[in-house]
């Protein structure tokens, strides 16, 4: 499972397990992601992609009965242990954004400055991170003269940019997204993806995504996974067009039964 | 394993019968060319180029098929490649065709000149062997086995020296008989054309290898 010359790793798995009680979901996953690179994870429904994202952040945390074993290392910070790194600290470091788009109830300034004002930033600097962070959401154009608008009265799409901004606003090294353009149309979703591709060079962002040639289109890395393991993980270049794994050929040309 | 969706299926195999279907048309041109060579059969030569034309239908009819499924179902992995491929194949088959037209027209120059027997026979032999490989490499197609494609690249070696053989014969019946050259430089040009079609076999059979094992065996050592 070895990164491209020149790419290093910005997470590192190590043996993640996974169990919902006694369930277990994801088995001994070992996965490099690489730094300021976008990797996508792919695979049928149920197959633990988005159980695996979720330990990057530790979302599970927030539910009970729900454990991880294993590491994550994000620099030299095992995220899984919540004793290594507080939540707080470690969502600013490891942004989300999710499938449906979730502004909150406020004005479209306060949205993007919401996580800025957790982290005690205020003033002039607080204002310059939100028009920065909705520069690099590509909304700023549009949302510019209506920041104090409540967030809610923007389309699906700029929704999800400015979930998109507030989790830039707060600069993390890794940014998730868990389907952000499945409840899209194809103009929002391609402006999500075109943002994805700026990131590249800036930002680590992980894409999960149900739709292949989305995964082909906007990814450096491509993982797919199967029945709670990580079947392959390489180039998307080679993914898409030689893939080592039977698995993964019959599942990304449709073979799947 | 079949794709989820029979009807993508369907047309994955509609191409891959198409392109087999076209080599056995050219298949039948390049036999029935050297026939017309070797026995100066001007008649069969003109027959044999007509059929040049359901070539061409075929070229124009499997490169639209390759552009639908690249626009409507965005092959990826070993579909995309047998995609690709068929549009590379195409080409290569389209191509000799017009080789055995030329043949045809070697056929029409000698029309009336006398049998040469050793001369005729090394050219059926060659006829013969470029044929072979042409329907090798369309099988190592259509069963996407590389192995059998490797065989075409071995025939090749040997179409190349039957080729040479050829030609030293030749060269030495025009030293001997100079007023002779227009008949054996005919012969030659269809000795060089049997040889260009061993060449497009040997992509054929190379461009299946990249079919199959993703591994492109293209202008070893001739890279820039």
């Amino acid at each position: 499972m070895a990164l491209k010359p020149g790419d290093t790793a910005r997470i590192t798995v190590q043996d993640l397990s996974f169990f919902y009680g006694n369930t277990r979901v994801l088995h001994d996953n070992c996965l490099d992601i690489a730094d300021k690179r976008i990797t996508a994870f792919i695979g049928p429904s149920g197959c633990g992609k988005s159980t695996h994202i979720r330990t990057y952040n530790r979302m599970f945390a927030l539910y009970p009965g729900q454990r991880a074993t294993g590491s994550v290392q994000l620099g030299d910070v095992n995220v899984l242990d919540p004793k290594a790194i507080h939540d707080i600290a470690l969502r600013s470091r490891v942004g989300m954004v999710f499938q449906k788009p979730t502004p909150f109830p406020m004005a479209i300034f306060d949205n993007v400055a919401f996580g800025l004002k957790l982290l005690g930033i205020s003033g002039a600097e607080l204002e310059d991170r939100v028009v920065a962070a909705l520069k690099n959401a590509a909304l700023w154009d549009e949302v510019k003269d209506r920041l104090k608008e409540s967030g809610l009265m923007l389309s699906g799409g700029q929704q999800q940019r400015l979930c998109i901004a507030r989790a830039l606003a707060v600069e993390p090294d890794v940014l998730l997204l868990d389907e952000p353009a499945s409840a899209l149309d194809p103009i929002a979703t391609a402006r999500i993806e075109e943002l994805v591709q700026e990131m590249r060079g800036r930002y680590t962002v992980v894409i999960v995504t149900h739709n292949l040639q989305q995964a082909a289109r906007v990814s450096d890395y491509t993982t797919f996974f199967y029945l709670g393991r990580v079947i392959e993980h390489g180039p998307t270049d080679l993914i898409f067009t030689r893939p080592t794994e039977q698995r993964t050929e019959d599942y990304i040309t449709g073979r799947f039964g | 394993m079949m794709h989820t969706d029979r009807t993508y299926e369907a047309e994955l195999l509609a191409l891959r019968d198409r392109l087999v279907d076209m080599v056995g048309q050219v298949e039948l041109m390049v036999t029935e060319a050297v026939k017309a060579v070797v026995e100066r059969d001007a008649q069969l030569a003109r027959e044999t180029i007509r059929l040049d034309r359901r070539v061409n239908r075929a070229e124009v009819e499997i490169d639209e098929a390759c552009m639908l499924l690249l626009a409507r179902r965005q092959p990826v992995a070993s579909d995309l490649r047998l995609v690709t491929t068929a549009l590379k194949m195409v080409t290569d088959i389209e191509r000799i065709g017009d080789v055995a037209v030329n043949l045809c027209e070697r056929a029409l120059d000698l029309a009336g000149e006398p049998p040469i027997p050793v001369i005729d026979e090394a050219l059926q032999a060659l006829g013969l062997l470029a044929a072979a490989m042409l329907r090798k490499a369309i099988e190592a197609f259509a069963e996407r086995d590389a192995e059998k494609a490797e065989v075409v690249l071995d025939m090749d070696d040997d179409a190349d020296e039957r080729y040479h053989q050829i030609v030293r014969a030749l060269a030495q019946r025009i030293r001997d008989d100079p007023d002779k050259v227009e008949q054996n430089v005919a012969l030659q040009s269809a000795a060089k054309q049997l040889e260009r079609i061993g060449d497009h076999a040997t992509n054929l059979a190379e461009q299946v290898i990249l079919l199959v094992r993703g591994q492109d065996l293209r202008h070893q050592g001739k890279l820039a």
